[in-house]
């Protein structure tokens, strides 16, 4: 496993010399939201990490990216946050509720709850994400359908509650119920390579963070940032969108989202980000 | 025992389905039946030779060969967004002979070890869980191989 330390420092510079690329980095820099807001993009990584460094994927992105992302007037996430504070206040379901009836207030009652997840849930028997959380309120306190995976409001409302968690440090808990053993099987995926061009998510997001792939500058492929507004596809993409897509980048048959495969590498990948601020919504390219 | 009885039916079959691995291009050599002891293949896989323009094309194209996707080529200066996963491929046709490159090209763990990023281009020995169209595919055929090989060998620094 090689760090964005040194070595990719010499071999950026190796490249540079030999092409037209114009950049250097990860970029060096401070993330301050609105001005304020301190954002931890860049942590010291626990003893048993991979890395000696953990980096958030905003450092990788381009000057204007990054930009978009530090002024929340001009991430265009932000719209989704505002239509899930809607969605939050919208009675639905036979039971007459809304989210806020139970709820209350979000900046209280969700205040750090997003940097805690995937969490254990006890009654499932596995670990749930917000958007299963969200489920599970929807089905069992408002009789409410439960949203199919990527509805618009889904992502609104994810989006709005890991927003309440912005600057947070990811901080999961996994010595509750089964998470350790979770987090075995989400760290086995991750390193086996999957599909026709035979690669693992530690091929691309350990070995080669910092380099290029095509026009992609490669990060450690942190969650700390979903859903994010990726300006590609001028939308949010959720955490399991992401992962289904690298996954299908291999030219393999991609898991369903909140699969059991699924969950587990959000729980493996989550930790892998500890430490970093919540940056929801992240803006990538 | 089962084994027992397995084994020389399946040598039989490997070596008969190797003579004559039957794609759309005719006999071509089957990848599982590559020597890399060497660290190169001698002959030609199609025992046809490549086709340098055709090469120059698989290199940049994004459902074929897609190498500038880590790799640099200032010979093809028109493709943009090279990537630098990998080395710069300038010169590459001074550093190795075309038989080295074929063995690269083919399966690069082969040369570079199991660790390597760089796909197989040529091997059926891959990841879990191929997309069920591309099952039992290589990524390039054995003339694309041939192609690509007769490309990075036009590809020196002293011309
Ligand atoms: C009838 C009341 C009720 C309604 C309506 C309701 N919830 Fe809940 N919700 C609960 C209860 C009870 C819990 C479990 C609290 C606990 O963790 O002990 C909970 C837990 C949660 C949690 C996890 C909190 C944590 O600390 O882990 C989230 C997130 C959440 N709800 C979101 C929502 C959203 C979003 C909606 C609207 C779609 C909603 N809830 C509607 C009662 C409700
Ligand atoms: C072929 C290389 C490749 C492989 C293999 C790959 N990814 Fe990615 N991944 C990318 C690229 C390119 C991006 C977009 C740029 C970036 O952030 O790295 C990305 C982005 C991500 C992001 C978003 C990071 C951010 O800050 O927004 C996550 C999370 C992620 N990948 C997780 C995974 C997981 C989990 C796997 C394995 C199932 C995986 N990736 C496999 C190339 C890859
Ligand atoms: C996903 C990234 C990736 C792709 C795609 C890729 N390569 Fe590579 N290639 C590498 C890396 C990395 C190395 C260096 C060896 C290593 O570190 O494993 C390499 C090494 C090589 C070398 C030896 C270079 C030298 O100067 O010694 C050749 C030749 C080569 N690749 C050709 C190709 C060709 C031809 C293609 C397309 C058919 C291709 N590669 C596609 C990553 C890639």
């Amino acid at each position: 496993m090689r760090t964005p330390g040194i070595l990719a420092a010499a071999a950026l510079a190796l490249a540079m010399g030999a092409t037209s690329l114009v950049f250097a980095e990860p970029a060096d820099e401070e993330l301050v939201i609105d001005g304020e807001i301190e954002m931890q993009t860049r942590v010291e990584a626990a003893e048993d990490h991979p890395f000696d460094e953990v980096i958030s994927g905003w450092h990788y992105r381009t000057e204007e990216t990054r930009a978009l992302e530090a002024d929340s007037f001009a991430n265009p996430g932000m719209l989704y946050v505002e239509e899930g504070e809607e969605i939050w206040n919208t009675v639905e379901g036979s039971q007459g509720k809304s989210c806020a009836s139970c709820h209350d207030d979000a900046a209280e009652s969700m205040a750090g709850v997003g940097a805690s997840y995937p969490k254990w849930n006890e009654e499932a028997g596995k670990p749930f994400n917000i958007e299963l959380q969200i489920n599970a309120c929807r089905e069992q306190n408002m009789g409410a359908e439960p949203y199919k995976f990527d509805a618009p409001q889904q992502k609104a409302l994810t989006t709005f509650i890991k927003h309440q968690s912005l600057g947070e440090p990811v901080d999961i808990d996994l010595e509750a119920g089964e998470m350790q053993s979770w987090w075995d099987r989400g760290e086995d995926l991750y390193y086996t390579r999957t599909g026709q061009l035979d690669l693992a998510c530690a091929t691309c997001h350990e070995g080669y963070n910092g380099q290029y792939i095509r026009a992609d500058h490669l990060s450690q492929g942190n969650a700390n940032g979903f859903p994010t507004y990726r300006l590609k596809q001028a939308n949010m993409v959720s955490l399991h969108n992401r992962f289904r897509g690298c996954i299908r980048d291999t030219r393999a048959e991609f898991p369903d989202a909140f699969s059991d495969e699924l969950m587990a590498l959000e729980v493996y990948v989550t930790w892998r980000g500890e430490g970093l601020s919540v940056e929801t919504p992240a803006v990538r390219q | 025992m089962i084994e027992g009885l397995n084994r020389p039916f399946s040598v039989v079959v490997a070596v008969a389905a190797g003579i004559l691995w039957t794609g759309a291009a005719g006999a071509q050599t089957a990848p599982d039946e590559l020597d890399y002891s060497e660290y190169a293949i001698e002959a030609s896989l199609t025992g046809e030779d490549g086709a340098v323009a055709s090469g120059r094309e698989i290199f940049a194209d994004r459902s074929r060969g897609n190498c500038v996707a880590c790799h640099v080529n200032s010979e093809m200066p028109e493709a943009d967004f090279q990537g630098n996963v990998g080395p710069s491929i300038d010169g590459v046709g001074d550093r190795w002979q075309p038989e080295q490159l074929r063995a690269i090209v083919s399966d690069a763990k082969k040369i570079f070890g199991d660790q390597t990023i760089m796909p197989a281009f040529y091997s059926l020995d891959v990841g879990i869980n191929v997309r069920e169209d591309l099952k039992g595919k290589t990524i390039l055929t054995a003339q694309e191989v041939e192609d690509v090989v007769a490309y990075l060998s036009t590809l020196k620094e002293e011309q």
